[in-house]
């Protein structure tokens, strides 16, 4: 039987992991790479990387980030943020992607997710929905981080997408991201009943118990950002829960994998300190 | 060294971070004489059978495969598309020819029953069938990271060649092994400790290969 699989979202800004709640960014905490070594062992079974920085300069840091995080990353690892073009997946996947993800872009042009599905298979490219609750029991797609409302249903825009060639859905609720008080269930439950692909959920968790009702909403796969950081074996004690509790899930034990050394931390944020120099 | 079979798709790179987290030396590659110097071969991929095949032809990769895996008897490891080329015709992006190593044909997975999803994505159990150098050391019922929506079905003349089988709805063929040629539809680089094994031993295989 397929799993359930349990994903850890890290948000990267100019070189470090924020925690973000509806949608604004909150605070730094910490380096990428701490986060990664340790969920691997933690049992994590994927990641999810997106670069959420604001300043255009630091999208080449993003970029040799991502060519050091991917070499310690032994479970998949799904990477996004400004991805407009077919170049632009190219270049994750040769830095050590396996899938995409995109948001705003394929909103906008459907011909762009199309296309890449078609270049590097629909199971490469994820769509990110981020949700918002405008009605009892209605939703509607907002673009541009959040902030664009669209005037379209989500369970519309999964269908579409899922034709135009997305392998999977990356559903975000804005009202609950960041508020600790589980994903919106129905939101979820109207998603996944009307793909064929799967569903992860986002937005929410403040318990591992909001994982086990994700999974009961239909969701395939179930992530968090906020809630896996400040505490030890995170990730491996929401797989305990997830385990305990009987639903299928890859063991919840240390995996042991081999890191590579450290590379050097990079050059701008010690030289001072190194030169003495002030 | 290892040669990655680098023919314009897939997570190369991710390949390439395990099996040099193991230490192998690995050169990603689209060069015959690199091909040819190497002590195996290495097919990884995602991606959609025809466009995958039209890439191994445009570079020129079919002939010198076929020297090497077949006819020098080089030991082969095929990753997801690399185990589903082995076939003589895939279905997938319209219908082409494969590699044509194996009796079989590369179908769309049907699950029967409800609850399975098209793509095949995410960790599911495989039943070892059959004794593998590659699956040496891995525990019993191991866990592998699955992503495709097309598998291999193999003409009843080839039953024998199954090593591991998968259930979702149907049964996935999950690895394959015809002497020297070695496949997992699965992907060990990221199926975390479970898949370094299967890597290494794969590696031990080909230093073993060369000294013999």
């Amino acid at each position: 039987m397929l799993k359930h699989r349990l994903i850890a979202c890290l948000l990267w800004r100019d070189g470090f992991l924020i925690q973000s709640k509806n949608f604004k960014h909150t605070n730094a905490v910490g380096s990428a790479m701490t986060a990664i070594d340790f969920f691997n062992t933690w049992a994590i079974d994927e990641i999810v990387l997106i670069d959420v920085t604001r300043k255009q300069d630091n999208r080449e840091m993003f970029h040799r980030d991502l060519v050091e995080l991917s070499k310690r990353c032994f479970v998949p690892l799904t990477v996004g943020g400004w991805v407009h073009t077919i170049d632009d997946v190219r270049r994750f996947l040769t830095e050590g992607a396996d899938k995409v993800i995109v948001n705003t872009s394929a909103f906008r042009d459907h011909a762009f997710l199309s296309a890449a599905s078609k270049r590097f298979g629909n199971q490469c490219m994820v769509v990110s929905i981020d949700a918002k609750r405008i009605a009892p029991h209605r939703y509607e797609v907002c673009i541009d981080r959040g902030s664009t409302p669209t005037g379209v249903s989500p369970e519309a825009w999964a269908k579409e997408a899922e034709q135009l060639g997305a392998g999977e859905i990356f559903l975000t609720s804005i009202d609950n991201d960041g508020s600790q008080n589980g994903y919106d269930a129905e939101l979820i439950h109207l998603v996944s009943n009307t793909v064929g692909i799967p569903v992860i959920a986002s937005g929410g968790v403040g318990e591992w118990k909001h994982f086990a009702d994700g999974i009961a909403n239909g969701a395939s796969a179930v992530s968090a950002a906020n809630i896996f950081h400040y505490s030890d074996q995170s990730t491996k004690k929401a797989k305990n829960y997830l385990f305990e509790q009987g639903i299928d899930v890859r063991r919840p034990e240390f995996y042991d994998i081999p890191l590579p050394r450290r590379p050097v931390y990079r050059e701008s944020s010690v030289s001072g300190i190194m030169t003495g120099s002030v | 060294m290892l040669a990655i079979v680098d023919y314009g798709m897939g997570n190369l790179k991710s390949v390439a971070n395990a099996l040099e987290g193991l230490s192998a030396e690995v050169t990603l590659t689209r060069d015959s004489s690199v091909i040819e110097q190497a002590e195996g071969i290495i097919l990884p991929g995602v991606g959609a059978f025809g466009e995958g095949m039209r890439n191994l032809h445009t570079f020129g990769l079919v002939d010198v495969l076929r020297r090497e895996v077949i006819e020098k008897k080089k030991p082969y490891l095929g990753i997801c598309l690399g185990l589903q080329f082995l076939a003589h015709t895939g279905y997938e992006d319209g219908e082409s020819r494969g590699l044509g190593w194996v009796n079989g044909t590369v179908k769309l997975i049907e699950p029967k029953g409800d609850g399975y999803k098209v793509p095949h994505m995410g960790w599911n159990n495989v039943k070892i069938l059959k004794k593998s150098e590659i699956f040496a050391g891995l525990k019993d019922d191991p866990v592998f990271y699955f992503v495709h929506s097309y598998g291999l079905e193999l003409d009843p003349s080839e039953e024998s060649i199954v090593t591991s089988v998968a259930e979702h709805g149907c049964r996935i063929i999950a690895s394959i092994q015809k002497g020297h040629i070695f496949a997992t539809q699965f992907h060990p680089e990221k199926s975390q400790s479970a898949g370094l094994m299967v890597l290494k031993n794969f590696i031990s295989y080909c230093k073993s290969h060369a000294q013999a």
